[in-house]
């Protein structure tokens, strides 16, 4: 059987697998360096900052509309509006799929009120006239009069568009609260262009279909196209009707989202039938994203704030530092117990443990820079918690030395049969362990995920720990006189163990 | 400490013995009780849930020498009516707790809170949960607890027997009742911290016993052979022979999660640390109990009623009971290695 040729191969060769071990070691350690991540990111319950968990207000029977292309739609909007807040490692995500799907909203710092009420709004799809238009960035002179029809638009107006730079990521945050009654300015949503726009003549919701199609006898070129309820029908038509004979850029209708002008065609004809196609040089995914904004805008998904989560600054140093002093305090009883009830035994487990330490730590430093993990305080628990996990490794595997030598055998063959039943015992329970790790990883919500997370990563660098150097460094203090002549503060000395020495008379 | 090893050489080999299965109805008996006294608390106090079960906000504003009524008039001056917990929570903090909050009323308390204590806004710590929120986090958790138990019976009937499965969740299950009953009846605050303790501990508990029933296995593989014991007298012995190990376990894992328990409800007052480190040191109490004392009587019990092991009760007890069970831990495979002189077996003057 392998297994036995296996745990042969590692006694004869402890000091092999502990040279692999080291190499582990210093290749992490120089892609922690490589890589530049020299500190552990931490989650806003520990340094501070604003979080809000949005979740889709479903009407009874709506449910199959929320669709993850609709959230995802959200999101953008959102994080469009909470990037023009400047707050550096602001973070948008959503998570789940379907009607579940929730949208966390993080930004460190004390942001605060302002984020929650910037990102509880709805954003609203509406379709209005251009009235004028002009490159992205501020001009000192307003723009030319004679341009602009004077009936609508106001000199206010005019100069607020004039001095409008849509260049700065304030003026791109859209804030869903343009008033649809009146003339409003506004970006396009990259920043290059700005327009005057009429009051909304349609609405978003107006929109009962849109898809994004390929014209394949005209070039192969991408097209968007529109189909109106009965009310969009007549109220596009009528605008329509009115703008086409106007010169542009007043024959252009401009699609708005949250305030910034997604697209603005120029209307070629009148379109009574409510059917409408938008052409333009639009490359596969422009034309996709045009439709999906205007799917979006025939349901504009209103959000409830499930959770809202602030921590001062103050209180993150407090939970960070609480935490840290938790995981010394319980690092320093559990080495000492195994050093006083283990002895000799004991270093091995002290080892083990910073071993375990360091790998946790740099693990730590460099998910955060490739997956962007952050440690939060349940986190933090969640590798307290792993210590006695990894503790009891030790001690399963200890307590299976001290058997075999009760059972009359020398410490060099005590360390090996010991180990091959040891082995199975942690493997099945770290395997346990790493189940309840994963379920809880997916069911939990929010924070609590960081404890799933860390516990069920220290969880498996237990496993390697236990089998990389555990292992193999028992084996090798197997070989000093110290362990194996039994010396009473070994840890293993038959005689205080009470070695049972009338049984292998049965074998 | 060496005289603890000493027992753990005697409970090893049997000479020591404590007899876990044939008292197993008086283990039962304490078990039911207090089952019965959770349900009990259970039905009529109920759980106390924290707000992120049931919507609500919190307010936590730090100030040296705040007090409560400062606290009661800030809710005043917000104009809150509906009924507020105030608490003080370690020597700088105060607390309001009220129902779920619109944004407007919340932005108002908020505002009342930092003139009151002469803080800004953005020092007061805030939390927010909206009322389906609270019902989302109740299903995950339930969702989660039933997965778990799903999950990790399927994977113990295969790595082990089903019998040994279903003792092991009966177990669990055990726990999770008596846990429960624990915060009903002490009324402590449960919150989603609480609930991923508790999933934490039910893994802790099934990793005790699997490691009880490792050795269970390992001692009857081959006792119909031998006769020499009957299946109780052999997961009896195993149950011995883990008990140091499993209480070093304990003491083990008990420590870290007893300096979170400390540093969190000590230093912090309140808050995730001590709701996630009080839910594990009650249910790693429990589970120490029940892996003992609960799930592998219990094993013993359903495997004693197949015929081959009713077969060898009655062998075992025509041959005259269990004075042998030490000698009947042969060691399985010997290594080839050459004994020494200072190895060989010597026969020890007992008896």
């Amino acid at each position: 059987m392998s297994i036995s040729n296996k745990s042969a191969k590692t006694a004869a060769r402890p000091g092999r697998t502990l040279v692999i071990l080291s190499l582990l070691m210093l290749a992490l350690l120089a892609s922690v360096f490589i890589s530049g991540a020299t500190e552990v990111r931490l989650g806003l319950d520990l340094r501070g900052g604003t979080s809000v968990t949005l979740q889709p207000r479903i009407a009874p029977g709506e449910s199959g509309k929320v669709t993850t292309e609709a959230i995802d739609q959200a999101v953008s909007i959102i994080r469009q509006r909470v990037n023009s807040l400047g707050v550096a490692e602001s973070e948008v995500a959503a998570q789940g799929s379907g009607t579940n799907r929730q949208i966390i909203i993080s930004i460190p710092g004390d942001a605060g009120r302002r984020v929650v009420e910037l990102v509880g709004q709805t954003a609203e799809l509406r379709f209005r006239q251009v009235l004028a238009t002009a490159p992205g960035t501020a001009s000192a002179a307003p723009a030319d009069p004679t341009a602009t029809p004077a009936a609508a638009v106001t000199p206010e107006l005019n100069a607020q568009f004039a001095a409008l730079d849509c260049t700065k990521a304030e003026n791109l945050q859209g804030t869903g609260s343009d008033n649809a009654e009146s003339p409003i300015i506004a970006c396009d949503r990259n920043g290059g262009s700005k327009y005057i726009l009429d009051k909304t003549e349609v609405l978003g919701r107006q929109v009962s279909k849109a898809t994004a199609g390929i014209d394949q006898q005209g070039g192969n070129a991408w097209y968007v196209s529109l189909v109106f309820n009965d009310e969009g029908t007549r109220a596009f038509g009528a605008i329509t009707a009115r703008v086409t004979s106007l010169t542009s850029p007043q024959n252009q209708v401009a699609i708005v989202l949250d305030g910034l002008v997604v697209s603005a065609p120029r209307i070629n004809e009148a379109i009574p039938s409510g059917n409408a196609q938008i052409t333009g040089s639009f490359t596969q995914v422009e034309a996709q994203d045009l439709a999906n904004v205007l799917k979006y805008g025939a349901l504009p998904l209103a959000f409830d704030r499930g959770e809202v989560q602030q921590v001062s600054p103050t209180l993150g140093a407090d939970q960070l530092n609480a935490g840290l002093l938790a995981g010394f305090l319980g690092l320093a009883l559990v080495l000492l117990y195994s050093l006083l009830y283990y002895r000799g035994l004991g270093i091995v487990s002290v080892g083990s443990l910073l071993v375990a330490g360091g790998l946790v730590y740099m693990f730590f430093l460099l998910l955060g820079k490739w997956i962007g993990f952050t440690l939060t305080l349940a986190g933090i628990a969640g590798a307290i918690v792993a210590i006695g996990i990894t503790a009891d490794s030790f001690i399963v595997y200890f307590e299976r030395i001290r058997d075999e030598v009760r059972e009359g055998r020398s410490l060099r063959s005590a360390v090996e049969t010991g180990w091959v039943r040891a082995r199975r015992t942690i493997i099945v329970a770290d395997f346990v362990s790493i189940i309840a790790a994963a379920l809880l990883y997916f069911f939990a919500v929010g924070g609590v995920r960081g404890f799933a997370f860390t516990l069920g990563l220290t969880t498996l660098v237990d496993l390697l720990v236990v089998f990389a150097f555990t292992k193999p460094l028992t084996t090798f203090l197997a070989r000093l006189k110290f362990f194996s002549s039994g010396h009473s503060l070994s840890g293993v000395s038959p005689k205080s163990l009470g070695a049972l020495l009338h049984v292998t008379k049965e074998a | 400490m060496s005289k603890f090893s000493g027992l753990g050489g005697r409970l090893h080999s049997g000479e020591t013995s404590i007899d876990f299965i044939g008292k197993r109805r008086r283990w039962y008996a304490l078990s039911g009780l207090l089952i019965i006294a959770s349900i009990a608390a259970l039905s009529l106090q109920g759980l106390h849930l924290g707000i992120e079960f049931k919507g609500g906000a919190s307010y936590t504003v730090t100030k040296v020498g705040s007090t409560v009524a400062q606290a009661e008039t800030a809710l005043s001056t917000a104009g809150i009516a509906n009924e507020a917990i105030i608490q003080q929570v370690g020597t700088d903090k105060i607390r309001v707790q009220t129902g779920f909050l619109s944004s407007d009323k919340s932005n108002a308390l908020q505002d009342s809170l930092a003139s009151t204590f002469g803080v800004s806004i953005d020092s007061i710590d805030t939390q927010i949960i909206g009322p389906s929120w609270g019902k989302e986090i109740t299903r995950k958790a339930l969702y989660g607890l039933i997965g778990f138990i799903a999950v990790v019976m399927l994977y113990l009937a295969m790595a082990f027997e089903p019998k040994m499965a279903v003792a092991a969740i009966v177990a669990v299950i055990h726990d999770v009742f008596i846990t429960v009953g624990i915060y009903a009846l002490v009324g402590f605050d449960v919150t989603p911290a609480t609930v991923i303790g508790f999933l934490t501990i039910l893994g802790y508990s099934l990793y005790d016993t699997v490691v009880v029933f490792d050795k269970v296995r390992e001692n009857t593989r081959s006792v119909t052979a031998t006769s020499k014991m009957t299946y109780s007298q052999a997961a009896n012995l195993a149950v011995n022979q883990t008990l140091v190990r499993s209480a070093n376990t304990s003491i083990m894992a008990l420590l870290p999660v007893g300096s979170i328990l400390f540093v969190g409800a000590g230093l912090l007052g309140a808050g995730t640390l001590k709701d996630l480190s009080l839910a594990l040191f009650i249910g790693l109490a429990t589970g120490a109990y029940s892996s003992i004392f609960i799930a592998t009587p219990l094993l013993a019990v359903m495997r004693e009623r197949e015929p081959a092991m009713k077969a060898l009760a009655k062998r075992v007890n025509a041959r005259g009971g269990s004075q042998v069970l030490a000698s009947v831990i042969a060691p399985a495979e010997i290594v080839g290695d050459k004994r020494g002189p200072r190895n060989q077996p010597k026969r020890k003057g007992r008896k």
